[in-house]
């Protein structure tokens, strides 16, 4: 099912989304910058497959997530989803559009209103955006339980009676309520147990192929994405450096900083363990308030060139469907003609 | 790596009880364990199956009430930490054990200054004074990799970054050179590429300190790069406890052998649909009667429901908790 192809028909469409947050400082709280949490993200997801986004804490895979169904008022850039632009809608239309988008999130504790049953909080979005009757809206609710796997004699509960497991069920359950094309989850594992987290993700595919959902999975678990992903693609520092199909990902990466993400990764096996080839980086992520010149990765880059501390990299498609921003492939991938990155290199050589 | 010699610490048979409205938690039961020097115990186990409970309970650490150490014996060198007294107790916490928590965010004070954490044990348990402690402040922090440490201890905590934060959680807790080293989920809040440092940099202290760990974790890929042994908890008790290699190559208890399956990994093949463990670990309202995993296990037969198992020695160093696993070898002697 995940492993077929899927139909090549983006149904989301992002091109050059950028979410700055502006900072206020000083005694008149003047703006004197702004955390560009993402900085020009262009992608698609292609109907039916899951689109896996990873990266480390403040990359801003979250943001742009939420950017993606509109929870923020965006930069700049544009989101077309099922043939419509998202980022410039008016509020009223947008509220129309909101059923064929939904979000599971990260924290199922915090995403469910504690004073309201089961049964309320899967409704609720019924309630919003139906016109069905009291009876009918009771039987969807019955439905939608079944479909996560929760018993329909606990719909008269609160949330606090359930596990987090469970709790995670009942959110994915209001975002199913109605019937959505494309769902964004927003680490909806993090918060759970190694042995809940499978029952969690094999519902979530199961519930594809039931319902020919499009995710969007948000995560910082590259194990979970190798698994559930059609196609990866790995963020930092508010820009995308790589997105390809996921096994050219994981088994061949392009970008530095991808091999050093993957090559970090604990292997629960200690005969592989030994084996595997570790690359550490040096230092933290830079502050997205002031990102470095050139490529975002020059201050921790192990392959650094000095070119990388001037130009800011092109992202290019270096092999089919396999994309990639940095210089090291700019100039292998386009042997003749003069790019950008050999002219600036040139210019350098020359001074 | 370490030789046979006497253990430093030995847990025999630990039982914690949190008293609840209603009833009592059982969160740990008849754990017992020892560590010789040197060595690193890997500890792993869901939230709830009484690992950082247990680790808790040796240097009485949790509050009571609600929570009470109900029987057992923590020998550290000998001597039995659970008869002691506090001041006997603060002296070995931060002294001769150190402890290092999940968060670095919330585990160390906002309002004192880095230098002033770290320097607090040194004049406490070491008796140095203010110069000397401000000296060995500074090596300890160089010695976690810290750049520029002098100027940095009059940061405060908030100045340094996650993975900075528990650099100077690792220096705090080498202080006072402790002979053993409690680490619960040290790297959980942190990012793999920073995870990564903070493993190196475990690995290369322990090779130059000689201090015996304990690693408390639910992943087991950290667990399989850095442990010598490995103690599996569930339910509040030990089900497997094996040397690394043989846990991963041989485990023996469904629920070891279900959590090894249910960890996807980055490299090698890739499984088309994970195996699951079905259902929800347990809570246990009294001293467990059966075998708390048989809800959950595929394997389960009448018997598990009958009686606890304790465990049994199957090979060298290794022992499991189960039913079907003493059937068999009852069978082959």
């Amino acid at each position: 099912m995940l492993d077929a192809a899927p139909s090549k028909k983006p149904l989301v469409e992002v091109r050059n989304l950028k979410m700055h947050f502006p900072i206020y400082a000083g005694l008149l709280r003047r703006r004197v910058g702004e955390v560009k949490a993402v900085d020009g993200v262009s992608f698609d997801v292609y109907e039916g497959e899951t689109l896996g986004l990873v990266g480390e804490s403040g990359c801003g895979k979250s943001t742009c997530g939420r950017a993606l169904l509109r929870l923020y008022e965006v930069t700049d850039g544009s989101i077309t989803i099922d043939g419509v632009d998202i980022a410039t809608l008016s509020n009223s239309d947008l509220r129309e559009k909101r059923p064929t988008m939904q979000m599971v999130f990260q924290d199922p504790q915090a995403s469910l209103n504690p004073r309201m049953t089961v049964q309320a909080i899967i409704q609720e979005p019924l309630d919003e955006h139906t016109t069905l009757s009291t009876k009918e809206k009771q039987q969807k609710v019955y439905e939608l339980m079944d479909a996560v796997g929760l018993n329909r004699r606990f719909a008269g509960r609160y949330p606090h009676a359930f596990s987090g497991g469970q709790r995670q069920r009942i959110g994915i359950a209001r975002a199913l309520a109605l019937n959505p094309k494309f769902i964004v989850c927003d680490e909806p594992i993090a918060a759970l147990d190694v042995s809940i987290q499978a029952q969690v993700v094999n519902l979530l595919e199961d519930l594809q192929e039931q319902f020919g959902l499009t995710y969007l999975f948000i995560s910082h678990d590259l194990s979970m994405v190798r698994h559930i992903a059609t196609r990866v693609a790995v963020m930092y520092l508010g820009k995308i450096v790589e997105l390809a199909p996921r096994e050219a990902l994981y088994a061949s990466p392009l970008h530095p900083y991808t091999e050093a993400l993957l090559s970090a990764v604990p292997e629960p096996d200690p005969s592989l363990e030994a084996k595997v080839e570790r690359i550490i980086l040096q230092g933290d992520v830079p502050s997205p308030a002031n990102p470095p010149k050139g490529c975002n990765f020059c201050t921790r880059c192990p392959k650094v060139m000095p070119i990388c501390r001037e130009v800011e990299p092109q992202t290019r498609e270096v092999r089919p469907g396999h994309f990639a921003a940095c210089h090291l492939h700019e100039i292998t991938s386009q042997p003749a003609g003069k790019t950008a990155a050999q002219e600036a290199n040139e210019r350098q050589h020359g001074e | 790596m370490h030789d046979g010699g006497r253990p430093v610490l030995e847990v025999q048979g630990l039982k914690t009880v949190f008293r609840v409205r209603g009833g009592e938690i059982h969160a740990v039961n008849n754990v017992s364990f020892d560590l010789k020097p040197g060595e690193l115990l890997g500890v792993v186990g869901e939230s709830g199956s009484g690992k950082s409970v247990t680790m808790m309970s040796l240097l009485g650490l949790l509050p009571s009430p609600p929570a009470e150490v109900r029987d057992g014996k923590v020998l550290l060198d000998g001597q039995d930490l659970l008869k002691a007294d506090e001041d006997t107790l603060r002296d070995v916490r931060g002294g001769k054990v150190g402890f290092i928590f999940q968060d670095p965010m919330t585990s160390l004070n906002p309002v004192f200054t880095v230098g002033y954490q770290i320097m607090e044990p040194l004049r406490k348990h070491m008796g140095m004074d203010k110069k000397a402690a401000k000296a060995r402040a500074v090596e300890l922090l160089e010695l976690v990799g810290i750049p520029s440490a002098e100027q940095r201890l009059s940061d405060y905590p908030h100045q340094f970054s996650g993975g900075m934060r528990q650099r100077v959680m690792i220096a705090i807790a080498l202080s006072c050179d402790p002979k053993v080293l409690i680490a619960d989920e040290p790297t959980t809040a942190l990012d793999v590429t920073i995870q990564a440092q903070i493993i190196e940099l475990m690995k290369e202290l322990r090779q130059k300190l000689g201090m015996a760990v304990i690693w408390i974790t639910h992943d087991l890929g950290v667990i399989a790069g850095i442990a010598d042994r490995v103690m599996v908890m569930y339910g509040g008790q030990v089900v497997e406890h094996a040397p690394v290699r043989e846990l991963f190559g041989n485990p023996q208890h469904p629920y070891t052998k279900a959590l090894l399956k249910t960890v996807p990994s980055v490299r090698g093949e890739r499984v088309r649909r994970l195996t699951i463990i079905e259902g929800q670990p347990p809570i246990l309202g009294a001293p467990p009667s059966s075998c708390p995993f048989r809800d959950r296990c595929a394997s389960a037969v009448e018997e598990c429901a009958r009686r606890n198992p304790s465990r049994t020695a199957i090979g060298k160093g290794h022992d499991v908790a189960c039913v079907l696993v003493e059937q068999k070898e009852a069978a082959h002697a």
